[in-house]
């Protein structure tokens, strides 16, 4: 590396730089005009050098936020076939880190870091499915998202799209944990039970198998991959704005928090501004999304555990944040309203009042659910130091968000790194300590209230008119009557359509506040009108990775209250 | 028979005839065929097993509360367990790994039964033409409706819905006609 790249390293990168330079001498220990400090190294080093970034005092990176593969098969400039890039936060000091391990041949084989992180579990279990990396000393190193049957590794360049294998019921997986014995002179026999994929409870697509003594669960083992649609290759295949519409439908209960978080980070890739209008509007919507997913968790948790009305209470509201959304873009749920540079086109002429009688009448049914839900007995019995999570537990498994913060972390992203207009309202972050379900049903109820508050602060300062999207034609669509009176917009919206944005090449990582916690999105350009790889940062992931360690010792009936609060969206979870 | 307005609407069965003019008694009974009415009972007391899967589930909560209310059509017996069920509601996408999955549960549910698929993802595959996504649900199951929409709006679904109860109304398209639409779609076996 040379001395004028070194110099160009922003602060945080030279000090990562200069302190592991001084513990590795052979790792590339930074890498300048990147976004994040990037740490290079080989599989030999990567255990010591994952093990320095958790436990130095002046590193203490806890938190592994991300870790996927890339193939740079058509890639030009890297030096190796694969690598495997981690993204990591500490939550002491505040800071972000990419870690990139250089994979070389064609089935690049290095050591697993789950005794580092634990949340790796799962995360080195997807690149093995994904990209046929073999990581040696992994607990449980088996496919995760495709099924049993699957030939090759899907996200691979050389691996055809559409290739399908077929799946049987034979195929299907069946844990170790059936077939082992488990019986104990002290003990009555157990019992395996096995909780969906097509269970209500299970949301649809997720599956539990568990053992039980009595109503005790003794060990559980979850299964995803249920709903794995290969958003990634799909991404892979269209250019930059046809990807939108597959955001929406990764959290389907927020479906514009994804739509904006795609588009952000697109946008400060190619370094483009939103107009105060577009971005404010932005803003109110995703709370507005927000609460809607709140909804959803809570409502559906509550069915889950006998309280039926408390679903018709917050379905309403989303009902009404729905009507608003629709009289917006035509849609309800999956709205793909978020372009790059802004949004596809203006509110209508009433949105101010729309919003303001919704947040006059949101209040009333949120104060209905707390009356019914906050001193009931039954719920209490139900939801009060079950599924507990102690803070360290919540690092180590990787949480982020409401989940988080009610372990007691008050890691928001909107506070942490404030984007757009989130530094200058007024708003605070709920923090609980204790936990557990109760903890997280209280901290996404005063979250939705926040949300408001934000809400309301935002329709004060957006300006009555005004553009909603940047004024630059090589990335947002020039307005259709100047295309049909002026050759130039005609050229911009030909090469739009055609060929896509001209995105340049690079790679970023950017991170939001999504309605479950840290939703990012790493992205690779390689100059081209269609992404090389993105992978979206699933929230709920390492939630459900999680899960089944969280529900050992407790009772079946738990279990199902403890999953819905964690709040699992299959199609985050399995993209 | 005549409503206020002095509008006379056409009665099945019986030659219509001005109430006032029949001798009491006589309105009181009316004949159809046993099968009409059974399949007018089938088609108001539908048993749906919501598959729901993605998106569509979401929708298929809205439809199945307070605002949309699917109680008027009467099809808000929501069965999660396919031996009580009657309805098929496959919202959502089904991938490859779920496909045996829906299998069983189709197969286990009792006869008569129906289909309906929710979304372009469940008719089609839609827009994941990928390696683990089944490109419609009808490789694995007979499908009676589909509603297109990603996802559906409830109306759309009540539409569907609607169009299914017509169809069992009619007899067409059940379960039998289509097992001997099928065996005379077959060519003849030449006798040896």
């Amino acid at each position: 590396m040379s001395e004028a790249s070194v110099s160009a390293l922003s602060a945080p990168a030279e000090r990562v730089r200069a302190r592991l330079a001084g513990a590795f001498p052979d790792t590339r220990a930074s890498v300048a005009g990147l976004d994040l400090p990037t740490i290079e190294t080989d599989p030999a080093g990567w255990p010591a050098v994952a093990r320095f970034l958790r436990d130095d005092p002046e590193m203490r990176f806890d938190l592994l936020v991300d870790l996927l593969g890339v193939d740079n098969l058509r890639r030009r400039g890297r030096p190796t076939r694969f690598e495997l890039v981690v993204h990591l936060y500490s939550t002491v000091r505040d800071e972000h880190v990419r870690a990139r391990v250089l994979l070389d041949g064609e089935n690049p084989e290095l050591p697993s870091v789950v005794d580092v992180w634990p949340a790796a579990n799962w995360f080195e279990r997807e690149a093995f499915d994904l990209f046929g990396f073999r990581f040696a000393g992994h607990p449980n190193l088996r496919r995760i998202l495709c099924h049993q049957a699957f030939v090759g590794h899907a996200l691979r360049k050389d691996y055809p799209p559409g290739q399908r294998w077929m799946c049987t019921e034979e195929d299907l997986y069946v844990p170790g944990l059936v077939a082992r014995e488990h019986e104990e002179a002290d003990q009555f026999e157990t019992v395996v039970v096995n909780l969906g994929p097509s269970h209500p409870a299970t949301h649809g697509t997720l599956r539990i198998v568990a053992r039980l003594d009595g109503e005790q669960i003794l060990e559980a083992e979850s299964e995803i991959g249920y709903l794995h649609r290969c958003f990634e290759k799909m991404a892979e295949t269209h250019t930059w704005n046809q990807v939108i519409p597959y955001t929406d439908r990764l959290n389907y209960c927020s479906a514009f928090l994804n739509n904006v978080a795609y588009c952000k980070t697109v946008e400060r890739m190619l370094g483009v501004e939103v107009p105060e209008r577009g971005a404010l509007l932005r803003t109110i919507l995703s709370e507005f999304s927000r609460i809607m997913d709140h909804c959803v968790c809570i409502g559906a948790n509550l069915v889950d555990t006998g309280a039926l009305t408390n679903f018709w209470y917050l379905f309403q509201p989303r009902e009404e944040i729905y009507g608003l959304i629709e009289a917006c873009c035509g849609a309800r749920l999956t709205v793909s309203y978020g372009r790059v540079g802004g949004l596809s086109r203006d509110v209508p002429a009433d949105f101010v009042d729309r919003c303001r009688s919704l947040l006059r009448s949101i209040p009333r049914f949120l104060d209905d659910v707390d009356k019914l839900v906050k001193r009931n007995r039954i719920v209490w019995d139900r939801f009060r130091g079950v599924g507990a999570v102690t803070r360290e537990q919540a690092i180590a498994w990787g949480f982020t968000g409401p989940c988080l913060r009610a372990s007691g972390v008050g890691y928001d992203v909107r506070k942490a790194r404030p984007y757009d207009f989130y530094d200058r309202f007024d708003w605070d972050v709920p923090v609980h300590r204790d936990g557990d379900n109760y903890a997280r049903y209280l901290v996404r109820m005063e979250e939705m209230r926040q949300s408001l508050s934000i809400i309301r602060q935002a329709l004060e300062i957006l300006p009555s008119s005004g553009p909603v999207s940047a004024a630059d034609w090589h990335v947002v669509l020039p307005p259709k009557d100047r295309v049909y009176h002026d050759m130039e917009s005609l050229i911009y919206h030909f090469k739009w359509v055609m060929e896509g944005i001209p995105v340049p090449e690079g790679e970023r990582y950017e991170w939001f506040e999504g309605a479950n916690g840290e939703l990012g999105f790493y992205v690779v350009s390689t100059g081209g009108g269609s992404p090389y790889r993105i992978k979206p940062r699933p929230a709920c992931f390492p939630l459900m990775a999680a899960f089944e360690k969280i529900i050992v010792g407790s009772r079946v009936s738990d279990a199902i209250a403890t999953l819905g609060t964690l709040n699992i969206i299959a199609g985050e979870l399995d993209r | 028979m005549t409503i206020p307005g002095g509008k006379t609407l056409p009665v099945a069965g019986p030659p219509a005839r001005p109430l006032d003019s029949m001798p009491s008694g006589s309105a009181d009974f009316f004949t159809t065929r046993l099968d009409n009415l059974v399949a007018w009972a089938r088609k108001n007391s539908l048993w749906p097993l919501p598959f729901g899967t993605a998106c569509c589930a979401i929708e298929y909560m809205s439809i199945v509360s307070s605002h949309y209310d699917l109680a008027r059509f009467g099809a808000e017996v929501v069965r999660f367990s396919p031996r009580q069920a009657d309805l098929l509601i496959v919202a959502g996408t089904v991938v490859d790994k779920l496909a045996p999955v829906l299998r069983k549960i189709y197969d286990q549910m009792p006869e008569p039964k129906w289909v309906i698929s929710m979304g372009v993802c469940a008719s089609s595959g839609g827009f994941y033409r990928a390696y683990h996504v089944v490109q419609g649900i009808d490789e694995i199951v007979p499908v009676d409706v589909y509603v297109p929409g990603c996802p559906p709006t409830p109306e759309e679904l009540m539409f569907g819905i609607l169009k299914l109860q017509e169809s069992i109304q009619s007899g067409r398209n059940s379960r039998d006609d289509r097992s001997a639409r099928f065996a005379a779609s077959l060519p003849a076996v030449p006798s040896p």
